[in-house]
């Protein structure tokens, strides 16, 4: 995998404005149904987060982690209990903490990462998968003594006011989400990123050229938990609405990889472009199933063959470009884009 | 001997037994991984699509040795596509993008499996009953499943016939060649192909195997892919390229579960087998990263 390295031009931040108000000004007026937020919008938002989280983990460091769910359930679980039991409590500061928690964890199941990698760090991450899962679900103190496996989260509460529509509760993770991209960019510009990227491409080169891969690897996983952490309150607080252990399964974990895989190893606008494809290519082949086979087809030979398309496109995009469609779209653009920004050899 | 003594005896026996079980999976990923260095993620869907197309076949009327024979066949076929299409394309790439590939191919199976045979759990009647037998509990107050000891004793022989031929057969000779070094092997006539043909058959019959033992135990249906799941800690502990290392770490893991299952589940509220594979596969890594009986040492990091 090659290094992508991103430069800021002009252009970027015009994009980057046409994007926001795209997405603050337009949207909100122009989509009225709250179809769209609740099932596209949101959870578009909140697994993009949780992408950024594998992003840096997988894409930028070069750990096989799979345990994407584990750490957002960990931070889905905080949040709760932070609201619940800690009085008074700003919305924004138990989403924080929650993910200071989620990347605790991030640490500590990440330490096998010291030893092995490849396949060996995959099966040991998943023990954070089943293992965060279990625990919550296991000991009554988390879920609050709730029985019924499935709790209602509490309202989101900002400054006072209570947030309920599903817009305002888009804007709120646009906001969130807005930010931790901005972050997440720095960081993979900066020495940090620069570190990871070292030890993703050659770690022996790497610890040779004075970058601790202790260190390294542990804050990778660290900031990538807390991003996952982050991502997991928000889909429990704005998507799910509610908590239950069984909504963050191994399944949840796959299709965060997928995403990553996808979109893009290595990349920021990658994870955001696999989301997009993870959650409406699936609305694409339930219309198509509609409209053209007037539902004759069963739900269920639909979700196959969205698994069946998603696996194939995992085989066809590592023989044929490993890197995702975050390339294919750059090369797109750069078949339209004038002959002065064409680079010289191609 | 005391009641207690005879409880825990029965409890390391039957995990010992469904260890085998895990013993069964984890043996596929070995075969491919001996003789081709890649690590087929896609081997427990391959256990699913195996014995849900076995039970799909008889359901289409056909006696069960033709079934047996015919998905033996379908999974041979498998094997073959699956080195052609995938794994050949990708010679001489990074491990991790091997391992990705064979990840998207396991969901590619999975989601055939379900569009051809449909979601719904099946029953399979091998015949044997997973009941205690009635000789052995007389005798020894042992109360061991039929079915359980069937499955081992199957996970043996299937373990121990595998292990003569990589060691006594002509095939086993050339197997062991081509995992050394491919190149070398065929500059001097080793047939790769008939080579590479023959372990993903194996491949095939163990996951067709492993897939009735546990179709039988558990219903034919998509849990059997999570189970699967848990062949790899297995695999991790036994070591990678070890036939017999899949065998005694299918047992350690089997008996160690169900003993914190039963002794320490309780206490809070049970599902300890949901991980404990992992974890001692963590703590395994620690100390000894290349499994038990694993030769080749992982590359320090």
């Amino acid at each position: 995998m090659k290094p992508v390295f991103m430069t800021f031009t002009k252009k970027d931040l015009i994009n980057f404005f046409v994007v926001m108000v795209v997405a603050i000004v337009i949207i909100p007026n122009i989509v009225t149904t709250s179809y769209w937020y609740v099932s596209i919008l949101i959870p578009f938002l909140c697994l993009a987060l949780a992408g950024l989280g594998q992003q840096i983990i997988i894409g930028y460091t070069g750990q096989l982690a799979l345990g994407a769910a584990g750490f957002m359930a960990a931070g889905a679980f905080a949040c709760f209990n932070l609201i619940l039991r800690v009085p008074e409590i700003p919305f924004f500061v138990a989403l924080i903490l929650s993910g200071f928690i989620a990347a605790a964890f991030g640490i500590l199941f990440g330490l096998p990462s010291l030893r092995v990698r490849g396949i060996y760090l995959m099966v040991a991450t998943l023990a954070s998968q089943f293992f965060i899962v279990w625990m919550i679900d296991k000991f009554g103190w988390f879920k609050n003594y709730d029985t019924s496996g499935i709790i209602t989260a509490q309202p989101i509460v900002i400054f006072g006011k209570p947030l309920t529509s599903p817009v305002a509760m888009y804007l709120l993770s646009l906001g969130i989400v807005t930010v931790l991209t901005l972050v997440a960019m720095n960081l993979a510009r900066g020495s940090t990123g620069r570190k990871w990227m070292a030890v993703r491409d050659m770690d022996i080169a790497a610890e040779s050229m004075g970058v601790s891969l202790l260190k390294t690897k542990l804050q990778a996983f660290a900031i990538s938990s807390f991003y996952c952490g982050i991502a997991g309150a928000l889909f429990a607080f704005t998507y799910l609405q509610s908590l239950e252990p069984a909504a963050f399964s191994i399944k949840l974990s796959f299709q965060i990889l997928f995403i990553v895989i996808l979109g893009g190893l290595g990349t920021i606008n990658g994870v955001f472009i696999g989301t997009a494809f993870i959650l409406l290519f699936p609305v694409l082949l339930n219309f198509i199933g509609n409209k053209f086979f007037h539902g004759a087809v069963d739900a269920t030979i639909i979700s196959s063959a969205e698994q069946v398309v998603f696996g194939a496109l995992m085989i066809i995009f590592m023989i044929f470009q490993p890197l995702g469609m975050a390339k294919i779209w750059e090369n797109i653009k750069l078949k339209f884009a004038p002959k002065s920004d064409r680079p010289l050899t191609s | 001997m005391t009641d207690q003594l005879l409880f825990f005896l029965e409890v390391v026996v039957a995990g010992m037994l469904s260890g085998t079980m895990y013993s069964l999976v984890a043996l596929g990923y070995v075969l491919i991984y001996k003789s081709s260095s890649n690590f087929n993620f896609a081997q427990g869907a391959m256990v699913f699509f195996a014995v849900l197309s076995f039970v799909g076949l008889m359901e289409l009327g056909l006696p069960f040795v033709a079934a047996f024979i015919a998905t033996i066949l379908l999974m041979m076929m498998l094997g073959l596509l699956t080195e052609k299409l995938v794994l050949r394309p990708l010679t001489n790439q990074s491990e991790e993008t091997v391992l990705m590939a064979t990840i998207g191919l396991g969901f590619f199976l999975e989601g055939l499996t379900q569009a051809i045979w449909g979601v719904e759990v099946r029953k399979l009647d091998l015949g044997v009953k997973d009941f205690p037998i009635p000789w052995i509990a007389d005798n020894f107050k042992l109360f061991i499943s039929a079915l359980d000891l069937v499955a081992a004793a199957v996970a043996l022989t299937m373990i121990a016939g595998i292990t003569l031929i990589f060691k006594y057969s002509k095939v086993g000779l050339g197997l062991r060649a081509v995992a050394d070094d491919p190149g070398a092997a065929s500059s001097i006539g080793i047939p790769l192909k008939n080579i590479m043909f023959f372990v993903w058959s194996a491949a095939g019959v163990v996951a067709l195997v492993a897939g009735m033992m546990w179709g039988a135990r558990a219903g034919v249906q998509f849990a059997l892919v999570d189970l699967a799941l848990k062949a790899l800690p297995v695999l991790i502990i036994g070591g990678f390229s070890s036939i017999s290392g899949a065998l005694i770490a299918g047992l350690i893991v089997g008996a160690t579960e169900k003993i914190l299952e039963v002794f320490l589940g309780p206490m809070v509220g049970g599902g300890i087998e949901g991980w404990a594979p992992y974890v001692m596969a963590i703590l395994f890594l620690l100390y000894r990263p290349e499994g038990l009986f694993g030769e080749k040492i992982i590359r320090r990091v």
